[in-house]
């Protein structure tokens, strides 16, 4: 067979696999459909792997198979092992790789760039936004995994990094555009973006983990596309901006849960606080402290309950003892449903896996505005580990930080249980208001343990 | 291919990858946010043809590197998204 032949039939091939990633990608947008999606994505990739190996450009195999098996070997092991409440870390950790795959491969192909104008574009292209995704997703994964404080971090220092970086970047960029193919000035841009990368991570705090793991995801996504043009390889470049689409609605979809824009997200910084009036004025002596056994008297009387989770819920591992919760409500006749905010955790959807995983059924999962809709006939709301996503300050006070977010509005219904450790505030660093509320009740102590004591004491009474 | 041809096709599929997954129902966004991370993987045929092409040692380096990042990715990223689906699936 002849190269040009064998080049036609390999091109076909990786089209098909690019049309198998659509539909897979399709169907992972809908609950019917999203394991078949997931397997045809997973096909598509076997699929264009296979052809790619086949290929006569391969000349040797060793290295190749070093690295595919330990690539393997470490995925495998990891994806079956890791738990599910670390899912927006490991999300975090896959995106950055797949960002400094695709910068090294550009590295690897350097001398291209000297091809034309375009490709060493391209190079430029896939160097920064590979390496800004490797840091930035690193950094994101220290700050979820406890090894970096996860608070936001609002040194004006960051700013100027951020800024003195880009520039540095982009004019290491220029240079290398001049000088196309110059191998130690890719690298030394690619050593750059990492520090991009940084900066851009370094003042997000966990509540806006969720905004950024979706931007990194599309990076990851734009990234390949990047290296796609520098190899002339369509495929690479239809994954790639597929991906980097679906990221960026997604990053839409949780600043618009938010209230933000992306750029407030980023650079700004939540308006100060310090005006309202502060935690004790607003706490004295309203706030009422209740028991286990006092709320389990409650759900006696209860036909509704309706449960909203947040991250402190993931934190205390206690998705399984909700469930519990749940379950024993149902058996005595009430109708449990659960509440989730969209920006509720850290990552998008991070409840909803949760939840999932403890076995609760999906159809129990309710959105924001299903609930928000029938609140006034729920008669007993838990909040467990949740607190700036149902503070109707949001709602109420225009002068609040989080003014304009949308909440579930967990006050208006009949009773609402607060489940939380004390009255510190949640990330936005404010006060709320509903823990002052008429018709609500703290029970204070650690999520799981809190709610394992009420089960315990539905199950007596 | 020419650098149009190349645009044309990067044009499209971001139209197309907005199309397609316009509303994505929120218990789906984390599987989603996964499956197509594992997607983006799709550079590890570019980390092969580097680590095959056997130019010079470093590029073979180079290659091993990117066929190992990007091998965790999609390996890792395909198989977590099963694990997690087929926990919404189990009592659907």
């Amino acid at each position: 067979m002849s190269d040009t032949a064998f080049e036609i039939i390999r091109n076909l091939f990786y089209l098909l696999a690019a049309a198998l990633f659509i539909f897979g990608i399709k169907g992972l947008g809908h609950p019917r459909t999203a394991v078949r999606g997931n397997l045809l994505g997973a096909a598509g990739m076997l699929l264009a792997i296979v052809v790619t190996l086949v290929d006569r450009q391969i000349l040797g195999w060793g290295w190749i198979i070093v690295g595919l098996v330990i690539g393997t070997g470490v995925g495998v092991v990891v994806a079956v092992r890791i738990q599910m409440t670390a899912m927006p870390q490991l999300v975090a950790l896959f995106n950055g790789f797949g960002g400094i795959a695709s910068a090294i491969v550009a590295g690897a192909f350097v001398a291209k760039a000297a091809d034309s104008r375009q490709v060493a574009f391209a190079t430029i292209a896939s160097g920064i936004i590979g390496a800004v995704t490797f840091s930035g997703s690193v950094l994101a994964f220290a700050k979820l995994q406890g090894l970096v404080s996860g608070r936001p971090n609002t040194n004006p220092l960051f700013k100027v990094g951020n800024a003195v970086s880009t520039l540095a970047a982009l004019a290491v960029g220029y240079a290398f555009l001049m000088n196309p193919g110059l191998e130690w000035i890719y690298w030394g841009l690619f050593l750059i973006a990492l520090v991009v990368g940084v900066f851009l991570v370094l003042p997000i705090g966990g509540a806006d983990m969720p905004v950024i793991i979706c931007l990194l995801n599309s990076y990851s996504g734009l990234a390949a596309a990047a290296t796609g043009f520098v190899i002339s390889n369509t495929v690479l470049i239809i994954a790639g901006s597929l991906v980097g689409a679906s990221g960026l609605i997604l990053t839409r979809i949780m600043c618009v849960a938010m209230n933000r824009s992306l750029i407030n997200v980023l650079f700004g910084v939540m308006a100060e606080v310090g005006e309202g009036p502060s935690a004790d004025e607003i706490y004295a002596g309203k706030v009422k402290s209740t028991t286990p056994e006092e709320v389990a008297m409650l759900f006696d009387g209860a036909r509704r309950v309706l449960i909203v989770p947040g991250y402190g819920m993931a934190v205390a591992q206690a998705q399984h003892v909700v469930r519990d919760l749940a379950n024993v409500l149902e058996a005595q006749g009430v109708d449990v449903e659960f509440g989730i905010h969209p920006v509720a955790g850290r990552m998008p959807g991070h409840m909803n896996v949760l939840l999932a995983e403890a076995d609760v059924p999906y159809d129990k999962l309710k959105e924001m505005d299903e609930v928000n809709s029938t609140m006034e006939q729920v008669d007993v709301v838990m909040v467990i580990g949740a607190n700036d996503v149902v503070n109707p300050d949001a709602r109420e006070n225009p002068e609040s930080p989080i003014a304009g977010m949308p909440i579930i509005n967990v006050d208006k219904a009949k009773t609402v249980v607060v489940v939380k450790r004390s009255l510190n505030p949640g990330f936005a660093g404010i006060p709320n208001p509903l823990f002052a509320a008429d018709n609500c009740l703290m029970m204070y102590g650690d999520g799981k343990q809190a709610v394992l004591e009420l089960v315990g004491a539905l199950k007596a009474g | 291919m020419d650098l149009v041809g190349l645009l044309t096709i990067f044009a499209l599929a971001i139209f197309l990858g907005f199309e397609i997954i316009t509303k994505v129902p929120p218990i789906l966004h984390t599987p989603l946010m996964s499956g197509s991370n594992a997607i983006s993987g799709i550079t590890i045929i570019g980390a092969l043809i580097a680590a095959g092409y056997q130019d010079t040692v470093w590029t073979a380096i180079l290659g091993l590197l990117a066929v190992i990042f990007a091998t965790i990715n999609v390996v890792g990223g395909f198989l977590v998204t099963h694990r997690m689906l087929a926990m919404f699936r189990r009592k659907g």
